[in-house]
């Protein structure tokens, strides 16, 4: 326990309440910690403000979240009319409900450049892999989060969709009907379904991501930040001035605070600007066919997962009885190469070749839309791994080889091209380039060992670069 | 630092892309463009009785209740007299009398709301509104359907044309080309066959009205919404120069 700290019984009253609070709770120590003396590298730029803006929108939708349970009804028979009845009759509820849902796209444009970020500096390296991998629980959560938020207008495209999703999990072996039936609580999406996940939505994930968002600042604030140059400010070798506080950093608060302010206010004007003038943009935030309310009897002509999944939803579609056998060509000859340049132990050796042959025999034995599954879940999964992935002697993308940056070009461009296709009915090219796609995708991480010490890095500086603005 | 900033632009300008196309159902012929003015307020009260004259007797509009048409400029007394159903409240939902039962057997299907057909019809083609206004605009006569009408926008449509009366007959004019060996039609447009009692102009009128009326009727708050953006916007940009200077004012201490 912290010592007892009294103070001049003539103080003003201010100074002697929150002496009263810190003597009991450590308020003066956590603000100084987190906000006035959590040095951050000064070098920041432009990537560096979707994690402020994740928490904000993550504040939005919870706040706003609020109000529209008031309102809506998680009832099979009423809930798109509650739904509507926010938008009409609620004061005020169609611009809660439009933050909402365009909250729900922002979210995933924030975290998807803010991963980004991360990515391209390295910010996932020692010592940072725990702050990595609570972000990635974080975007699993999110994803789960917007999957079951998508059913309660129980439109037609959310009724579709959480059908169609759920059915991918009656594609596991053994488990797989009777864990879709535990997953719906009925043959058929219905009024049991949308009973579980709007306690999921409200409830259950937001404990956890609440959970995980503290523990990903925790981590953060540990470790310190990361910074475009990669250069650690904090380290005992990094230059300090005379009460030991890191040159090259700066206090969060107020710097940075003043920093997020206007990047919160930029941030903002795109935000509100699409909740005002264009909430359905274009049929990607809210889907033309969800204003139909869900019919189990009409399925529509072509069913697509909103935007933000669809990169993934794609490496599903991908996996056909055809690309299966892509795949095992890939574990056959993953397993030669790493017996054959590997300098592994003989029976690890063996083992290698045991599991390719097992694995071989299990993608022809189980259906190719269970190994879909496998893919799309894998491809979330494997961002997990990425600290242990990348063996680049430097950090930064800044100092790696120059054809490094273009191969995380490609790699940018293969994501969205992915996301592009999976709006799209299926069709024979599409499904070929989302098979390339998918496996470039992997490649990319799971290459990532070999290709990342290719190259001569640059000279990384000692200290970070900045020019005074 | 170039690279990325490319790669930035690269990404809006896929996403931009990307947000011209979006997948639904399409139709036979190439949609009009509607004449959507949702704050024309004379053009919503006509496309409101309209709406109300001819749509509400088999198909509802089960969101929208009829004291919200005082935001189309009506009176309570307005909408009393002239819009509603003898047993029907002001602050009721727009209901259709229709048996849904017999509705199915006479058309083969229950006639869909109607509140939100402008949104949920949007697509390729144009918007929703683009839709009902060619739709409507798109019946012919024809033998061998059950209710003696088809439609050029929507085949095989269960619907009869409810606006004949307006509208007339009309026919479609079509083309025969040679296309791939294969003789093709190509509609080519209509023929009046019969006047109605409005001319072709003051029926593309009372149509563009009563889809107006429609695409206002799905979300009656999009001319507050407008708005209010507007304010929001010029709010915020005065905000994001006082936070861009607070920012210079701190930062210019940073060596």
């Amino acid at each position: 326990m912290a010592e007892f700290k009294e103070i001049s019984p003539n103080a003003p009253a201010g100074e002697k309440l929150l002496n009263w609070v810190d003597n009991r709770f450590p308020l003066s120590k956590l603000y100084k910690e987190h906000m006035s003396e959590y040095y951050a590298p000064k070098n920041f730029n432009f990537w560096y403000i979707f994690g402020s803006l994740s928490l904000l929108v993550l504040v939005i939708q919870i706040v706003t979240g609020i109000f529209l349970v008031m309102h809506y009804k998680p009832d099979a028979a009423v809930a798109f009319a509650s739904v509507e009845y926010i938008m009409r009759d609620v004061p005020w509820g169609w611009l809660i409900r439009y933050m909402h849902s365009t909250g729900a796209s922002a979210f995933f444009i924030v975290v998807y450049l803010h991963m980004f970020r991360g990515l391209i500096y390295g910010s996932y390296r020692k010592p940072r892999e725990l702050v990595w991998i609570f972000g990635c629980a974080i975007f699993l959560c999110l994803m789960a989060e917007a999957f079951m938020g998508y059913l309660l207008p129980w439109g037609q495209m959310s009724y579709w969709g959480a059908q169609v999703i759920v059915n991918l999990f009656s594609a596991i072996p053994f488990i797989g009907p009777d864990l879709a039936l535990l997953i719906r609580g009925d043959f058929v999406v219905g009024d049991a379904t949308l009973n579980r996940f709007f306690s999921f939505h409200v409830i259950a994930v937001p404990l956890v991501l609440l959970g995980l968002v503290v523990a990903h600042i925790i981590a953060l604030h540990e470790v310190g930040s990361n910074n475009p140059d990669g250069v650690e400010i904090k380290g005992p070798n990094a230059p300090k001035d005379a009460q030991g506080h890191p040159l090259d950093g700066i206090p969060f608060h107020p710097y940075y605070s003043v920093h997020d302010i206007m990047g919160v206010s930029v941030f903002l004007m795109a935000f509100t600007a699409i909740v005002f003038f264009a909430p359905e943009f274009g049929g990607y935030f809210l889907e033309y066919n969800n204003f139909i309310p869900a019919d189990p009897l009409t399925t529509p002509l072509h069913i697509a997962p909103v935007w933000y999944f669809t990169p993934f939803y794609s490496m599903l579609r991908a996996i056909t009885s055809e690309m299966m056998y892509a795949l095992i060509a890939c574990v056959v000859i993953g397993a030669v190469l790493a017996v054959a340049k590997g300098k592994l132990p003989q029976l690890l050796k063996g083992a290698v070749i045991g599991a390719a042959v097992v694995i071989s025999a299990l993608m022809l034995a189980i259906d190719a839309k269970f190994w879909g599954v496998v893919v799309m879940g894998g491809a979330v999964v494997i961002l997990f791994f990425l600290p242990w992935l990348d063996n680049s002697p430097v950090k930064s993308i800044r100092y790696r080889p120059d054809w490094h940056k273009y191969l995380y070009a490609v790699f940018v461009i293969n994501f969205l091209i992915l996301g592009y296709l999976g709006v799209q009915p299926p069709s024979p090219i599409g499904e070929r380039v989302s098979q390339v796609g998918s496996l470039f995708y992997f490649g990319f991480f799971l290459l990532m060992p070999w290709w990342s010490k290719l190259g001569t890095p640059k000279q990384v500086p000692d200290r970070v670069t900045f020019t005074p603005h | 630092m170039k690279n990325l900033k490319k790669l930035a632009l690269g990404f809006v300008m896929a996403l931009g892309l990307m947000a011209g196309a979006q997948a639904s159902g399409g139709g036979a012929i190439a949609w009009d463009k509607a004449p959507i003015k949702t704050n024309d307020l004379a053009s919503l009260q006509n496309g409101a009785k309209l709406f109300v004259n001819y749509c509400l007797n088999c198909h509802s509009a089960a969101f929208m209740r009829y004291n919200r048409l005082k935001d189309i400029g009506l009176t309570e007394q307005q909408i009393k007299d002239n819009l509603l159903f003898a047993t029907t409240k002001v602050g009721d939902t727009m209901k259709s009398a229709i048996d849904p039962l017999q509705a199915k057997e006479w058309f083969g299907k229950n006639p869909p709301d109607l509140t939100l057909m402008t949104r949920s019809r949007s697509g390729h083609g144009g918007t929703g509104a683009d839709y009902l206004y060619t739709y409507l605009r798109s019946y012919h006569r024809d033998a061998t359907k059950p209710t003696g009408w088809n439609n050029m926008a929507f085949p095989n449509v269960g619907m009869p044309n409810v606006l004949w009366e307006l509208q007339g007959e009309r026919e479609p004019v079509f083309e025969e080309k040679e296309e791939h060996g294969h003789t093709v039609q190509i509609f080519k447009g209509w023929k009046q066959t019969k006047p109605g009692t409005m001319t072709p102009l003051q029926y593309d009128q009372a149509v563009g009205d009563l889809v107006n009326y429609m695409q206002w009727m799905a979300e009656p708050a999009q001319n507050t919404r407008v708005r209010i953006g507007v304010w929001v916007l010029i709010f915020l940009s005065f905000f994001t120069f006082i936070a861009w200077r607070l920012n210079a004012a701190y930062w210019k201490d940073i060596k």
